[in-house]
């Protein structure tokens, strides 16, 4: 059993390229998964990589280095695309989980109730993976396969999320439903992100919906009918009712103790809705 | 692991030690470090108890390996003003009694300071974001709120509050709003819970517990398992224990056992133990456990236990049935039949987690031929005639030392912990320790019972109620525990607080593969009324009458026999509870159906609704005394015993109060004692809402009978001041003053020169076989109204305010009757809303949800007085009373919001809106 702290990228992936390790950083899902074991096994600790702790951008990408907290992103100045991610952030848990608790973790956790996923998938997040003497770049979603799966494979950490700035224009919004206001896993969620020309024509649109399918899910048919329609305040209800059940029938969500599906694809659209409607009114 | 070396400075100290790097910074405080004030009650992130801040950030310390930390500074609640003083939020909290059990104090308070650091004057909705990461069970949250808004607002040396009510003279404690006379400690992390104070060399245990609802098992070789491991000392099961291998709250129906035997009957049943170093047991690789499984076909429902197909759990109690309850007066039937109007309700409720936010903990010595127990409990007494048996030692030879207690709410009467920790240390002759997991705490130990309830009930044209037939099937669990007690209560209280000449109750408790259900604040009743007032709901518009006026109409009343014919000539509350509420009733309906009426309204939709309740205090028919024993020593001490178990609901509070008031000193000037068996007399239990009333009588008792004593021997008149200066004790009657010497007075074994010792037993009799007779001798009573918006298109529930009207009989300390209102609302709202305990599925608190701090609505409250002929200057229990209303208002509100009828809890939104969409269908 050996833990180790490294203060590098390149230090973490060669510890990772020599040995079976499990890997902590917020701590906030690692020790929740214990139960009420120990840790055991080799531990890499990537609290140290201090230069992944940083939220910045460059000509074609925001980027959000794989130590940020959810608490650093709610402070850090962002475009409004970023909106939904920033009301995300402010749900995850507790303030206490916030502080500590990474966005980067919380994809690699890949939880079908992941607060960060919807957002992250309306900005079309790229998710950066390093091993010992290689990097790669992958879509989110192809990155989450499934229930606590991910394409993660031995030797590999992510180091950061890339979102590019043609997928950071317009405003959005999120909304978590569940059973109680704080600490609360959701029984169902959604991110909008729709950019608007002049005219208050949508030019572009991003849905996804989390806690409805094993992995969060955008929803193109409903972003090919929403582009072209006019977002305005007084149209916005109307827009928002032809939202039918129809449209996030692409969902798969479970019966579970928390909501049955029948439930979840409803308050999906009612969602999508009302997400909507506040866009329109923000827009005004 | 290899331990590193790092620093750390904590409270401004630094320090350089050895520790495991992937320790929790939880861990390292509370064992490491010693600072106990830092409090663990999940390990997973869910409760917040262990909150401090990490460089001046907020953090779950249980998630925080300790090597994260190296070179920071930690602030912790034990360093928050430091030398045992307070700081401004410290003072704050006591003086709006924002502490109860304390246990989420530590957690609530360094979250309220990383708030108030950067924002001192923050919103109430400021200070519900930054404390949501905090649980608690105690309070309602709202005196929380409410004193981290005030902090730097008031003068809270005084909480705002007159000397008179802060610190009130000789005979005049009661009715004023002391602040809790343990709350100081509470509040500063000084305080010791169980798992606060292990002692130095203490070994540690580790209980195997069955992974299976039901399973066959065989013990294979542990003598090599336990040689093989480092750091394992002993292995326990069912053959180690001296004496008889079973124990339960009620000896007639004791079967649970310490360790099962071949077969564990519940998933979570204890089979074995193992003890050693809390490193061997934390690492403990449990594939290598020598046990085998054979799982075999459980049931987990009462249809499929009742089923003839079902396997006994116990051979004894054929169809799986532990006891059948029954009161029965008039002739239901025919007068159902000629009822005007009549309606039947199903109702049905799920196991209720009690999630206290202490996980049962404590350690036991080994003292010569006597065992030591610390720790928490709600019993001291009975877990000492339960410990006697299985250890087949004389109760003298066992001694309990109750800890702080982090909570109970009824799960802390029955034993847990406290064999294991007794049998290993008596084994091992040194000290032994344990701290449940919340795991451990959720799977073994009781719960409420779940419920499933057909009552059928009828009026005549007038609304007047003529007839009353229950039914209650009630899922006991694996062993008896308070079963036979839920099944009694149930049928004297199902009629609610209402006179009903033609009623009959059955109820049946049948034994499944699932944890025991036993105890929870109000004993099978909360379940009870949840069908009876939403029964009255849908009859009173049938027959026309208003909800509220249904209810005064048929409300119980002085000198008109209760379901078991017992008749009050004085004391019966609830009308007045009702009439309280009239104003608000009225007001609230007003503004919510203007609300719905209005072109706006949209998806959402405003309801009011009321529930009440009657709970009799104390034991059903049995004898439960409780003794109080106050002292005065020679060097002029008055020295208050009190044994009843302070579980946060202020007993210790309330009983100095009543012993000041009765024998005539500022309460400021006793000093307490508190329930150890070996220096205090029996209280008996903190249960069934008794301690203010029962125990509170010995009290009154005892100070008055000091006080008798102390001014026959100065021949005083009884009107005499008493005034304790130094080893002298001044007589003021009047112009006359005479003195008593107490330094030349004998002291007796107990060490005092002057002592009475006073027991009060509730006068009750037996009920008959119909359940006629007294069971209760004093009933407290209450309503609460509860407004809420649903969002008809979610399903989901807005609660907007509740107000509530209890009639205590006399409030002894209004501020802890709030309290205690305002923390059972916020475990109704649970049962109605979100809480449902599914063994296998939901055993943490981040799938078991109770309420935060931002699922609380407003409240106001109307204490009423209706003295009580019995109790303590008029005083009436009140402790399970309040949360039994709040369930029911809440489903009767969101029935007036929509139309919605929830029979089925909890009341999440997928059945709300399930409900919705079937009223809409209906209509």
């Amino acid at each position: 059993m050996m833990f180790a702290q490294p203060k590098t990228t390149e230090e973490a992936v060669a510890y990772l390229a020599n040995g079976d390790w499990s890997i902590v950083s917020g701590g906030t899902d690692f020790y929740p998964a214990l139960g009420d074991k120990s840790p055991s096994g080799n531990i890499l600790d990537l609290s140290r990589l201090k230069t992944l702790r940083t939220i910045f951008e460059d000509e074609t990408h925001w980027h959000i280095g794989a130590l940020a907290t959810w608490t650093d992103v709610i402070n850090t100045n962002l475009p409004d695309a970023f909106n939904a991610l920033k009301l995300a952030a402010r749900e995850v848990g507790s303030i206490q989980i916030q502080n500590r608790g990474t966005v980067a973790g919380n994809i690699c956790n890949a939880s079908p109730a992941a607060d960060g996923m919807p957002a992250l998938l309306c900005l079309d997040a790229i998710v950066r993976v390093s091993s010992q003497g290689n990097a790669r770049d992958i879509a989110l979603q192809d990155f989450v396969t499934g229930n606590r799966q991910t394409t993660l494979a031995a030797g590999e950490i992510v180091t950061e999320l890339l979102l590019p700035k043609t997928s950071t224009e317009g405003d959005s919004h999120f909304l978590k439903l569940g059973a109680r206001k704080y600490l609360v896993i959701s029984i169902a969620m959604v991110a909008v992100r729709l950019q608007t020309d002049n005219n208050n024509l949508i030019t572009n649109a991003a849905l996804s919906v989390g806690s409805c399918s094993v992995v969060a899910s955008r929803l193109p048919e409903l972003e090919q009918y929403l582009i072209g329609k006019l977002l305005t305040p007084d149209l916005a209800p109307e827009l928002a009712n032809s939202i039918t059940q129809q449209h996030v029938s692409g969902l798969s969500p479970i019966d579970d103790v928390r909501a049955t599906a029948t439930y979840r694809h409803s308050a999906a659209a009612e969602l999508i809705r009302r997400s909507i409607v506040t866009l329109a009114n923000r827009a005004s | 692991m290899n331990p590193i070396s790092l620093t750390l400075t904590v409270n401004g100290t630094p320090s350089t030690f050895e520790t495991i790097p992937t320790n929790r910074l939880s861990d390292v405080l509370r064992t490491s470090l010693n600072l106990t004030g830092t409090k663990v009650g999940c390990d997973a992130g869910d409760c917040g108890a262990c909150s401090v801040l990490i460089d001046g950030q907020i953090a779950c310390a249980c998630l925080v390996p300790v090597a994260q930390v190296d070179g920071a500074h930690v602030e912790t609640v034990d360093g928050l003003a430091g030398n045992g003083s307070l700081n401004q939020l410290q003072r704050s909290f006591l003086a709006h009694g924002a502490a109860q059990c304390g246990i989420c104090t530590p957690g609530m308070l360094m979250s309220a300071k990383a708030l108030l650091d950067t924002n001192p004057t923050p919103t109430r909705s400021e200070v519900e974001d930054a404390l949501g990461g905090v649980l608690c069970r105690c309070t309602g949250y709202r005196k929380i709120v409410d004193a981290v808004i005030n902090t730097h607002h008031i003068d809270v040396s005084d909480g705002k509050r007159s000397e008179q009510e802060c610190s009130p003279v000789a005979g005049k404690s009661i009715g004023t709003s002391i602040q809790h006379v343990d709350g100081r400690v509470k509040v500063n992390g000084e305080i010791s819970y169980g798992a606060d104070a292990f002692p130095d060399q203490c070994a540690f245990i580790k209980i195997i517990r069955s992974p299976h609802h039901h399973a066959d098992f065989t013990i294979t070789d542990h003598q090599s398992f336990i040689e093989s491991q480092e750091g394992l000392e002993l292995f326990l099961s069912a053959a180690d224990i001296p004496g008889r291998n079973c124990f339960g709250v009620i000896p007639p129906f004791a079967d649970q056992p310490v360790f099962a035997e071949h077969t564990a009957l519940f998933r979570g049943e204890a089979v074995a133990a193992i003890v050693g170093t809390l490193d061997a047991l934390n690492t403990l690789d449990e594939s290598t456990l020598p046990i085998i499984w054979h799982a075999q076909p459980h049931s987990l429902l009462p249809e499929e236990a009742t089923s003839i197909a079902s396997q006994l759990l116990h051979e004894s109690r054929s169809g799986n049935i532990l006891v059948e309850g029954h009161v029965e007066r008039g002739n239901t039937d025919d007068t159902l039949k000629r009822a005007s109007h009549y309606v039947t309700v199903h109702t049905s409720t799920p196991f209720i987690e009690h999630a206290y936010i202490e996980p049962e903990a404590g350690y036991c010595i080994r003292n010569g031929d006597r065992l030591e127990v610390f720790g928490c409990t709600q019993a001291a007494q009975m877990d000492r005639e339960g410990l006697a048996e299985i250890m087949d030692l004389p109760i003298d030879a066992i001694r309990v030392m109750p800890s702080a207690c982090g909570g109970g709410f009824g799960s802390k009467l029955d034993i847990s912990f406290q064999p294991f920790i007794a049998l290993a240390a008596w084994r091992l002759n040194k000290p032994v320790g344990i701290s449940y997991t919340r795991g451990d705490s959720m799977r073994s130990t009781t719960k409420r019972h779940p419920s499933s309830i057909d009552v059928t009930i009828g009026c005549d044209p007038n609304g007047m109620l003529c007839g009353f037939d229950f039914k209650g099937t009630f899922n006991t669990g694996a062993y008896a525990s308070w079963g036979p007690t839920v099944a009694n209560r149930v049928p004297v209280h199902a009629s609610g607080p209402y006179h009903i000449p033609d009623y009959r109750a059955r109820s049946v408790a049948v034994h499944t593969n699932t944890p025991p259900a036993g105890a929870f604040r109000g004993f099978g009743v909360p379940q009870s009324a949840i069908a009876q007032e939403t029964a009255f709901d849908q009859l009173a518009d049938l027959a026309g009458v208003d909800r509220l006026e249904f209810r005064i109409k048929n409300a119980l009343r002085n000198k008109q026999p209760t379901v078991t014919g017992q008749i009050f000539n004085t004391g019966v509350g609830i009308v007045e509870c009702l009439e309280a509420l009239t104003q608000t009733w009225k007001t609230a309906t007003d503004k919510a159906r203007s609300y719905n009426d209005a072109p706006e309204a949209s998806h959402l939709r405003k309801g009011v609704g009321i529930g009440t309740c009657w709970y009799g205090c104390g034991n059903t028919s049995l004898p439960n005394p409780s003794t109080i024993r106050m002292g005065i020593t020679a060097e002029g001490k008055i020295v208050l015993h009190q044994g009843a178990m302070d579980i946060g609901q202020g007993s210790n509070t309330v009983i100095t109060q009543i012993a000041a008031d009765a024998f005539g000193a500022p309460v400021h000037s006793i000093e307490m004692i508190d329930g150890d068996t070996d220096l205090t007399p029996d209280c008996g239990k903190t249960s069934a809402s008794r301690q203010t009333y029962v125990t509170g009588m010995a009290a009154k008792q005892a100070g008055e009978a000091l006080r008798s004593t102390v001014l026959r021997m100065g021949n005083v008149a009884s009107d005499a001041h008493i005034e304790i200066t130094g080893s002298v004790i001044n007589l003021h009657d009047g112009p006359q003053t005479s003195s008593i010497e107490l330094s030349k007075l004998p002291v007796n074994q107990f060490s005092y020169v002057i002592m009475a010792e006073e027991t009060y037993d509730p006068p009750t009799t037996p009920l008959d076989e119909q359940g006629q007779g007294n069971p209760y001798a004093v009933y407290g009573y209450g309503a609460q109204l509860v407004e809420l918006t649903v969002d008809t298109l979610l399903g989901t529930i807005k609660l907007n305010h509740i107000t509530s009207a209890h009639d205590v009989g006399r409030a002894i300390n209004p501020m802890l009757v709030e309290a205690q209102i305002e923390g059972g609302i916020a475990q109704g709202i649970g049962l109605a809303l979100m809480e449902e305990y599914l063994p296998g599925r939901t055993e943490n608190l981040h799938d078991y949800l109770i309420p935060t701090i931002g699922d609380m609505p407003d409240f106001s409250h109307f204490i009423i007085e209706v003295a009580d002929a019995e109790g303590p200057y008029g005083a009436k229990g009140l402790g399970e009373h309040v949360l039994i209303p709040t369930a029911p208002a809440i489903l009767n509100a969101i029935r007036d919001a929509t139309g919605a009828v929830v029979s089925d809890l909890p009341a999440t939104p997928h059945k709300v809106l399930s409900a919705i969409k079937k009223a809409q269908l209906a209509s």
